[in-house]
C-alpha cells in the first residue's frame, strides 16, 4: 500500500498548525517524522487517522483520494497507529486485548476465544513477538504490551502503521529489540512511520526522514546525517549537545540516603533499601527504566510518601520523617517528573505558580497577605534570568508550551535559597532549545556547589549531566559508575545485570 | 455530542466527568448570563403554554389571529412585569417610600442568600462540593435561639453574642464534615447530606424539649419564644421598611470573602488545592488540614446567614426560617461562578425572585414559573454542552485549544 498526504493544511483559528505538509509513505518503507514538541507532528498524525479534518489538501491510498472521518474509516482504509501511551485493558488477556471492538464470533453470537487466541499466535509466530496470547495485560513488561498494541494494529490488517514515540517507555535492550522488529515489519511489506525526538533512533532504522518545523516540512536529510545535523533541522539553528562544565570541588555529603525502603500505594516494595549520598558540587544521576521504584525514591526524598525504613538526612539534618514543608525548608528542591500533576497549577498564573511553595512568609507574603508587588516583581526576575517566554507574568501556566512551562518549575525551584536539587526527568517532554538552557541552569547550579540528583529515563541526559551515575533496577541500586561508563554496559544494568 | 467531541475526550488523559464538574465550579460568566437568559425565556414558555386566556385565545386562532398573540405577549409582561413590580420598583406606588419598598424587600432577602451562596462558594474553590449549608444553617439557628431566647443581655451586645453563637455552632458542623474527609476519605457529598437531615432532626428535638428551646407554655409544636427584642437584627432604613441590619454584615461577609479568597495566603493555599491538589502537597501544602480549614470557615459564612434570618423574623423560631437557603446557596454559588461579585448579583437575583413572587400571585401568575426559571438556570449552567450547543458557543477543546494558546504565547514573543 502507497500512502500520500498531499498538501495538507490544517489551522486552529489564525494559527496554522499544518502548513502545506506533504508526505509519502511507500510500501515497506520506514519513514521517520522528526520534529519537536508543538511542530506539528500529532496534527498530521491526528488528520491521518480521521480524528481531525484537513482544511486543504487530500490523503491518498494507492493514488486514490480518500476521507477520513474517524479512526474507524483510517483503521478499514489499512493504517494502524500504537499511541504512546497504550489503549490495553489490564485485566485482559492479550487474545481478548486483540480482539476488542471486531470480536470474532461464533455461529449462535458467542465470542469464539480460540479463534482469537489462534490470531494472535499466528501473527506473533510470524514476526517473532513470542507474546502468549492467554496472558494478562498486566503481567506483561511493557515492552511486551507495546508487541501487543502493535499486533492489535496488524490483526485489523494494517498496511501502514504509525509509531508515536514508541522508545519512550522502553529499556535499551527492548528498544534494540523494537528496531528488530520494525525492520521485519517493513520487510514483509508493511510500512512504518516512525515519530520520534531520540535522533539515535532516526539514524539506526529510518529509510527516509522528514523534519517538521512551525508546521511546515523544512528538510528531507538523507538517514546518514549526523545526530547534530539533525538536531539543527530540528530547531532551526545551531545546536550544541555538549554541556560545558567547570571542574569543580567535590564537597561536602549533603543529601544521604541510608538503606531506604518505600512501599507503593498497594504495599509493594518499590525502593528496597537504597543507599547513596550526594555531594555538594556534584551531579548525581539515577539512570533506569521507567517503573524501577524512581518515582518513590523522589516522592519518598520530598516527604510525599511515607517511608517504610531507612532514614534521609538533607544538609546534615533528619528529615526521615518530615513533612514535605519542613524537607523544603531544609534547603531541597524539587522538580517532579510530571509538571502538569506535581509541578503546576495550570489555573495559575506564571506569577503565582511561581510562588507556589512560598505562601507562607518572605518574600512573598507580609503576614497573611500576598505581597503582591513582591510577588510580580519576582516573576518578573526570574522571567527574564529563566528565558520564560510569555506576554506576562499573568499568562496562566496552561497557555504555555511544555517547555516553557518546566522552565517555570526550574525558576522556581532554583530561584530561591536551596541546598540540594532533587529533579526527576527535567526535560520530558521539552523541546531541544529548552533542553539545553536546562541543562545548563542544572550544570551551573552544580558549578556554584550545590548537590544535585537527577533522575532519568533518558541515557542521552545521564550521560550529558552525570558526574556519576546510579542505576536503578526494580527498586535496588545495580551499581553506581561514572560518568565515562559505556551505554552498552550502562544498557545491561539497566535490564538487572550487576556490573 | 458529535462523534468528534467524544474522540477528543478520549485523547485528554483527565477523566471526562472531573473536567465537566470543573468547568461547572469554575464558571464562565458568559455561559451564566446566556443560561439565566433562557431560563426566563422558558420560565415565559411556561407562563404562556399554562395561562387559561390563552389557551382559549388560540383555540380561536383562526377567527383573531391577533388576539391571540397579543394575549401571548400580555401575559408575559404581566408576569414578568409583577416580578419587577414586587422587586425593584413599584410604579404604581402613590409616593416613592412605596415605590422603592420592593428594592428593599429585595435587599432583605438577598443578604442571607448571598452569606451563604459565599458559604458554598469557598469550599467549591477549594474543590469540594459542599452541599451541607442547610445543616450548617439549621445548627447555627439552634446556637441563636438559644442565645436569643434564654439569655439576657443589653442592646446589640446580646444581638452580637447570638451572631457569634450562631457562626461557632455551625463551624463545628463544618469541622465535623472536613475531619469525616481528612481522617476517614469519606465524600463530602454524603456526608453533608446526612448532617443535613441530623441538623434539621436535632435543631427539632430541641424545640420540642421544655428544658431547651420549646416556647414557655409551649405545646406539640416545635417552636421557640420570640427572640428577646435586644438580640434581634434592628431596622436599617426606620421603621417602614423591614430591611435589616443582616444587610450589613452580609456587606462585611462579601469584604472578607473576596480578601480571604484574593487578598490572603489562606485564599491562595485555597485555589492551589482546589486546582490541583497533588500540586499544592508537593508545595508542602497539607491538603487535609486546608479541607479542614476550608469548611470551617466556609460554614462561619452560613452561620452568619443563619443568624441574620432568625434574628430578623416576628415570632418564635421553627426550623422552617431556614427556607431553603441553604439549598439555594448552592444555585447562587453556582450562578455566582464562586467569586465575591458574582455571588452577590446571583444572591441579588435570587432575593429579587423571593420578593416579586407574591406581587406575581397577585398578578394572577403562578408563583412557581419562578421555581422553574430557577431550576433550569442551574440545569443550563450544570449542562455546559447544553448551553453552548444552543447559542454555538465554540468548545474550550483541551488538546487543541491549548495548543492554540501556546502557540499565540510564542508568536508575542518571537
Amino acid at each position: 500500500m502507497k500512502l500520500e498526504l498531499r498538501n495538507i493544511t490544517k489551522r486552529f483559528g489564525t494559527l496554522v498548525a499544518n502548513d502545506d505538509i506533504s508526505l509519502t509513505l511507500k510500501p515497506g518503507e520506514i519513514h521517520s517524522l522528526l520534529g519537536e514538541n508543538g511542530a506539528g507532528k500529532s496534527t498530521l498524525m491526528n488528520v491521518l487517522y480521521g480524528l481531525l479534518q484537513p482544511d486543504e489538501g487530500e490523503i491518498l491510498i494507492d493514488e486514490k483520494p480518500v476521507k477520513f472521518y474517524g479512526p474507524g474509516d483510517a483503521m478499514a482504509a489499512g493504517i494502524g497507529m500504537v499511541h504512546q501511551h497504550f489503549m490495553l485493558i489490564p485485566v485482559f488477556t492479550v487474545a481478548e486485548n486483540v480482539v476488542l471492538g471486531h470480536e470474532p464470533t461464533g455461529k449462535i453470537g458467542n465470542l469464539d476465544l480460540n479463534a482469537a487466541r489462534k490470531l494472535v499466535k499466528e501473527i506473533s509466530d510470524r514476526f517473532g513477538f513470542d507474546i502468549d496470547p492467554d496472558a494478562k495485560v498486566q503481567d506483561l513488561p511493557v515492552g511486551a504490551q507495546q508487541r501487543v498494541e502493535i499486533i492489535k494494529s496488524l490483526a485489523r490488517n494494517a498496511k501502514a502503521l504509525v509509531l508515536d514515540e514508541p522508545t519512550a517507555v522502553l529499556t535499551p535492550q527492548e528498544t534494540d529489540e523494537l528496531m528488530d522488529i520494525m525492520r521485519g515489519l517493513a520487510k514483509s511489506g508493511t510500512s512504518i512511520i516512525f515519530i520520534t525526538h531520540k535522533l539515535r533512533e532516526v539514524q539506526q532504522v529510518a529509510d527516509r526522514i522528514t523534519v517538521i518545523r512551525q508546521g511546515k516540512v523544512v528538510a528531507s536529510p538523507s538517514p546518514k546525517a549526523s545526530a547534530s545535523e539533525l538536531a539543527s533541522l530540528m530547531v532551526g539553528r545551531e545546536v550544541d549537545l555538549d554541556v560545558k562544565r567547570k571542574p569543580v570541588k567535590i564537597g561536602a555529603e549533603t543529601l544521604v540516603v541510608k538503606e531506604l525502603t518505600v512501599l507503593d500505594d498497594r504495599q509493594h516494595q518499590m525502593v528496597d533499601g537504597v543507599t547513596f549520598s550526594v555531594h555538594d558540587g556534584e551531579v548525581l544521576a539515577i539512570a533506569g527504566v521507567q517503573g524501577n521504584g524512581q518515582t518513590e525514591l523522589a516522592e519518598a526524598i520530598l516527604g510525599l510518601r511515607k517511608i517504610h525504613s531507612g532514614s534521609i538526612e538533607v544538609a546534615g539534618q533528619d528529615v526521615t520523617k518530615s513533612s514535605v514543608r519542613e524537607v523544603l525548608e531544609a534547603g531541597l528542591g524539587y522538580i517532579p517528573e510530571d509538571r502538569k500533576k506535581d509541578g503546576l497549577v495550570g489555573e495559575f498564573s506564571i506569577a503565582e505558580n511561581l510562588m507556589l511553595d512560598g505562601s507562607f512568609g518572605a518574600p512573598f507574603a507580609k503576614g497573611v497577605q500576598v505581597d503582591f508587588a513582591k510577588r510580580d516583581e519576582i516573576a518578573e526576575k526570574l522571567i527574564q534570568e529563566f528565558d520564560i517566554r510569555t506576554p506576562s507574568a499573568q499568562t496562566l501556566a496552561k497557555q504555555l508550551s511544555g517547555g516553557n512551562q518546566q522552565k517555570v518549575v526550574v525558576a522556581r525551584e532554583l530561584g530561591r535559597e536551596l541546598k540540594v536539587l532533587v529533579a526527576s526527568q527535567p526535560t520530558r517532554g521539552v523541546d531541544v532549545g529548552s533542553i539545553e538552557f536546562i541543562h545548563e541552569q542544572i550544570i551551573s547550579a552544580r558549578d556554584a556547589g550545590k548537590a544535585l540528583l537527577i533522575i532519568s529515563t533518558e541515557l542521552d541526559e545521564v550521560l550529558a549531566l552525570a558526574d556519576r551515575i546510579a542505576v536503578m533496577y526494580r527498586g535496588r541500586i545495580v551499581g553506581i559508575v561514572d560518568s565515562k561508563t559505556t551505554r552498552e554496559k550502562l544498557g545491561k544494568m539497566m535490564a538487572g545485570i550487576a556490573a | 455530542m458529535s462523534k468528534k467531541e467524544l474522540k477528543l475526550a478520549e485523547l485528554e488523559p483527565e477523566s471526562k466527568e472531573v473536567s465537566v464538574l470543573k468547568e461547572i465550579m469554575s464558571g464562565d460568566p458568559v455561559r451564566i448570563a446566556l443560561s439565566v437568559l433562557l431560563g426566563f425565556f422558558i420560565g415565559a414558555i411556561f407562563m404562556v403554554v399554562f395561562n387559561p386566556d390563552v389557551v382559549k385565545s388560540w383555540s380561536n386562532f383562526g377567527a383573531d389571529p391577533n388576539y391571540a398573540l397579543s394575549t401571548v405577549w400580555w401575559t408575559i409582561q404581566d408576569g414578568y412585569g409583577a416580578l419587577f413590580s414586587g422587586s425593584i420598583y413599584n410604579l404604581n406606588a402613590d409616593n416613592f417610600i412605596n415605590g422603592i419598598r420592593p428594592l428593599t424587600e429585595t435587599l432583605r432577602f438577598a443578604g442571607p442568600l448571598i452569606m451563604a451562596g459565599l458559604a458554598v462558594s469557598l469550599t467549591f474553590r477549594v474543590g469540594l462540593f459542599n452541599i451541607g449549608a442547610t445543616g450548617q444553617m439549621m445548627v447555627g439557628l439552634a446556637g441563636a435561639t438559644f442565645v436569643s431566647t434564654r439569655l439576657h443581655m443589653p442592646q446589640v451586645i446580646h444581638m452580637l453574642v447570638a451572631v457569634l453563637a450562631a457562626i461557632l455552632c455551625s463551624m463545628v458542623w463544618g469541622i465535623i464534615v472536613g475531619i469525616l474527609k481528612a481522617r476517614t476519605g469519606a465524600h463530602e457529598v454524603i456526608v453533608t447530606i446526612m448532617l443535613n437531615y441530623v441538623a434539621t432532626d436535632l435543631f427539632t428535638y430541641f424545640l420540642r424539649e421544655p428544658g431547651l428551646l420549646l416556647e414557655a407554655n409551649g405545646g406539640g409544636t416545635p417552636k421557640s419564644d420570640h427572640p428577646d427584642g435586644t438580640a434581634m437584627m434592628g431596622a436599617l432604613l426606620g421603621p417602614s421598611f423591614k430591611l435589616n441590619y443582616g444587610l450589613i454584615f452580609a456587606a462585611i461577609a462579601v469584604f472578607v470573602y473576596w480578601w480571604l479568597m484574593e487578598r490572603s495566603t489562606f485564599g491562595f493555599r485555597f485555589r492551589m488545592v482546589g486546582h490541583n491538589a497533588s500540586a499544592a502537597r508537593a508545595a508542602g501544602i497539607k491538603v487535609e488540614n486546608t479541607f479542614v480549614w476550608a469548611l470551617a470557615i466556609s460554614a462561619a459564612f452560613a452561620g452568619l446567614a443563619a443568624a441574620t434570618q432568625g434574628l430578623s423574623m416576628d415570632g418564635g423560631l421553627t426550623t422552617s426560617i431556614e427556607a431553603g437557603i441553604g439549598f439555594d446557596a448552592i444555585t447562587v454559588a453556582l450562578l455566582g461562578g464562586s467569586r465575591a461579585g458574582g455571588v452577590v448579583m446571583a444572591g441579588l437575583l435570587f432575593g429579587a425572585f423571593k420578593a416579586g413572587s407574591s406581587s406575581m400571585q397577585v398578578a394572577g401568575v403562578s408563583p412557581e414559573v419562578l421555581g422553574v426559571v430557577k431550576a433550569l438556570i442551574v440545569l443550563f449552567i450544570a449542562a455546559p454542552p447544553i448551553i453552548r450547543a444552543l447559542y454555538r458557543l465554540p468548545k474550550p477543546e483541551p488538546k487543541v485549544f491549548a495548543a492554540i494558546q501556546q502557540a499565540k504565547a510564542a508568536k508575542v514573543i518571537k
